[in-house]
């Protein structure tokens, strides 16, 4: 007889803890023959609240740290990822591809975890600016992180578009509620066990496994939501998840990206959505 | 003391000083090292070797190649080899993550890389250990990030690299100035042959062996060890596209001229005399230590070095006072020591040259004070000094000392006080204490220097631009301004 493996339960990534849903729902994570490989912790309204909380807790430590930490932390996730691509190869796999094809898609994923993370310290040298007014006054404005965002990653690529859309949220000190792709749910939690390592305070980053249908909307109408970035929600909610952030003037980011793999699917201007501009006037004189 | 806790004595306590040394066994110097070109260890084309020498102790840390005839084109030709066959094409994320893994095995080598320079330059443990290696590294993690990003960096333009940057750096932080320069042109995607001080080889042929632990391709960089004249051929190679040199005004001058009539850009980082002013609302205890700080550092082997001390008349006396009194703690010793505040004057040549000025400041009629303090017997070494009664035509007023000598002058309000401060052919940096945040904006204003400081000093960091104006220099070394003098058809 062979040895008898050990099957990883899949959970929901909150506060830097991994519970089970509170509901006690799961739904089933299928590959591309409809055949059920895991099953998945289906996230619910209290587990989202929960993950807002964590993430508002989260926020100013995280955007307190300096810009080289977080520069360095979000470069150890991109170590981290690169130390389990056989784990991601095999859970991307389920969708059909071949491992060449996976592979890219975990190269391009680190890839662009560095990318982010080279931006830490240098998006308000970008972004920010001194302005020469007209009076004798020190004026700089610089580029501050929102708070706590929510965040619709797309359904595909599931890990590529996952990182697209969490890195240019949290490099900035902005804390993040992330609903992965509901079709390939899988390396969201692999993911989420990369962020969990790296040195990434809990509560940074929280992943909820589940239905967008479902959860989206309480996402975009919580009052301690900052921001939304809905590039991966169904373009069918969209018109009604602005309208629901409106309460509190949520941040809304309602651009659609195309292509996942496009030099055009990274920008300092994603980082820029999530930040709030400072100025701060000072006096000169004798 | 008593080793029993239970013993109760009112004998006077032993306040003998228990030294604290970090070890040396994690250094290994070979005997014999030879220049660093395409990736391989080589002899001088003529063989000639000299050795390094530990400045604490007159030791010999094994010998190194001197670079002489053909050499410098040996390295050049190698870098043009590397620049043309990989580097200048490879995609800047690739390049990026070459950075990377430098700045992390700096990370993971840094004390090592401590403790070699340490031996090598003199310089307390503390410094090398807590900001020369720590920066460094930090250099290189911060530039990597630049190296799939320059068209963030200039817009609208089309950012290139120049080709071979030749590269002079001097012995106060060798691999600090070491990273300033390579870390910015390899993300700008040239390649470098580096020339470090004649004093100061060790850490850069430390660094050329970490380099090819992070599969750095071979010729992108090099290490031509030596002397001056190695140096100048470098500088004069007509394969050479950017000069990048920090060091003394009078050999930059000789490289300004050196170059002109050719393609070469340039970037130099020279001397300075800083203006260290302390406003009569400052915080004084603070900037007693800022002052301390500002001129002591590194035994004031600094180019920003705040040698100039200028008092606002009514707190000159308080200040005086508590500097002396604040000279009379520093321990003067052992670099290895994890307690010493001064180390080893850098080399017998350098001694030699604040000696000479000291004693110019004595018979130009300045006060000097020098607090008691048992010097090593063997290595070089001076004890912190102070002038008083100086005036702006004194030499010691004028002239970069480089060690640990701090001139002090007065002044009565904040026009004079720029008046002085600017009243020197250099202009690298200069600080400011004054609690009144509106007055260091107006000072700042009116400093001819590239960095100011307020309320603090000697700060530094990769993200942030440092160079001088007038004869001090020109270019930029951090920040985005620190990749442009490495950038072509950025116009």
């Amino acid at each position: 007889m062979g040895r008898l493996d050990v099957r990883k339960t899949h959970k929901l990534y909150i506060d830097g803890a991994f519970p089970r849903s509170e509901s006690g729902r799961v739904f089933p994570a299928e590959d591309s023959n409809g055949q059920v490989v895991a099953r998945m912790s289906q996230a619910s309204r209290k587990d989202l609240r929960d993950a807002v909380r964590a993430a508002r807790g989260a926020q100013p430590g995280w955007a307190g740290r300096t810009a080289y930490n977080r520069a360095q932390i979000l470069y150890r996730v991109a170590e981290m990822v690169e130390d389990r691509r056989e784990a991601f190869a095999a859970q991307l796999e389920v969708d059909g591809r071949d491992r060449a094809a996976v592979d890219a898609e975990i190269e391009a994923s680190i890839d662009r975890l560095v990318w982010y993370a080279g931006w830490s310290d240098k998006f308000a040298q970008v972004l920010g600016n001194l302005n020469p007014v007209a009076g004798p006054f020190f004026n700089i404005s610089v580029p501050e992180a929102t708070g706590v965002i929510g965040v619709a990653a797309p359904e595909e690529p599931p890990l590529l578009g996952l990182v697209s859309v969490v890195a240019p949220v949290v490099v900035s000190g902005n804390t993040a509620i992330v609903v992965p792709s509901g079709r390939w749910p899988l390396t969201a939690v692999t993911f989420a066990e990369a962020l969990a390592t790296s040195d990434v305070p809990g509560g940074v980053v929280n992943l909820l496994t589940g239905f967008k249908d479902e959860l989206l909307p309480w996402l975009a109408g919580h009052m301690d939501v900052n921001g939304l970035d809905l590039d991966g929600a169904p373009s069918d909610m969209v018109g009604a998840l602005v309208d629901a952030g409106a309460e509190n003037l949520k941040r809304t980011r309602t651009d659609r990206t195309d292509d996942w793999w496009a030099a055009s699917a990274q920008s300092p201007y994603r980082i820029a959505a999530f930040t709030e501009t400072k100025t701060v006037w000072h006096p000169k004189g004798r | 003391m008593s080793d029993s806790p239970a013993t109760v004595s009112h004998a006077p306590l032993d306040w003998a000083y228990a030294e604290s040394k970090e070890s040396t066994s994690i250094v290994s110097i070979p005997e014999e090292q030879g220049l660093y070109i395409g990736g391989d260890f080589l002899p001088a084309a003529n063989g000639a070797t000299y050795a390094s020498v530990n400045p604490a102790t007159e030791g010999h840390l094994g010998h190194v190649a001197e670079a002489g005839e053909g050499d410098a084109d040996r390295a050049v030709s190698a870098a043009r080899a590397a620049y043309e066959t990989y580097w200048r094409d490879m995609p800047g994320k690739e390049r990026a993550k070459y950075l990377y893994r430098i700045a992390r095995l700096l990370q993971e080598r840094a004390r090592e890389f401590a403790v070699l320079e340490t031996m090598d330059g003199g310089k307390p443990i503390k410094e090398s250990r807590d900001f020369d290696l720590p920066t460094s590294a930090a250099h290189f993690f911060y530039y990597a990030g630049w190296a799939d990003k320059l068209e963030y960096a200039f817009p609208g333009t089309d950012p290139r690299p120049l080709g071979v940057a030749g590269q002079v750096i001097p012995w106060n932080f060798p691999m600090l100035m070491l990273a300033w320069k390579v870390a910015p042109a390899l993300a700008a995607g040239n390649t470098v042959v580096l020339k470090p001080s004649t004093t100061t080889p060790l850490t850069a042929l430390e660094f050329a062996r970490l380099t090819r632990e992070a599969g750095l391709p071979d010729g992108v960089f090099n290490v031509l060890t030596g002397h001056g004249d190695a140096g100048a051929s470098l500088v004069a190679h007509p394969d050479v596209n950017k000069v990048a040199f920090t060091g003394s005004t009078g050999v930059g001058r000789l490289i300004q001229r050196a170059i002109a009539g050719t393609d070469k850009k340039a970037t130099l980082e020279l001397g300075g005399k800083a203006a260290h002013i302390i406003m009569e609302d400052a915080p004084i205890d603070q900037a007693v230590e800022g002052i301390v700080n500002g001129i002591f550092f590194n035994q004031g082997h600094v180019c920003c070095a705040g040698s100039r001390l200028l008092v606002q008349e009514s707190v000159a006396d308080v200040v005086i006072d508590k500097l002396k009194a604040r000279l009379d703690t520093l321990r003067v010793g052992d670099p290895l020591d994890k307690n010493t505040d001064l180390g080893a004057i850098n080399s017998a040549d350098q001694l030699e040259k604040i000696q000479e000025l000291v004693a110019s400041g004595t018979s130009e009629g300045a006060e000097i004070y020098q607090p008691e303090c048992q010097l090593p017997e063997r290595g070089w070494w001076f004890p912190p000094t102070l002038f008083t009664e100086v005036s702006q035509s004194h030499r010691i007023a004028q002239e970069e000392i480089f060690g640990p000598v701090l001139s002090i002058l007065t002044f009565r309000t904040p026009d004079e006080a720029i008046e002085k401060a600017n009243n020197t052919p250099y202009g690298l940096s200069a600080g400011v204490w004054t609690t009144k945040g509106s007055r260091i904006l107006w000072m700042a204003d009116r400093l001819k220097a590239g960095v100011i400081w307020s309320n603090t000093y000697n700060q530094f960091d990769p993200t942030s631009p440092f160079g001088g104006y007038k004869e001090s220099g020109f270019g930029r070394e951090g920040g985005r301004h620190g990749l442009l003098p490495y950038m072509a058809g950025v116009v």
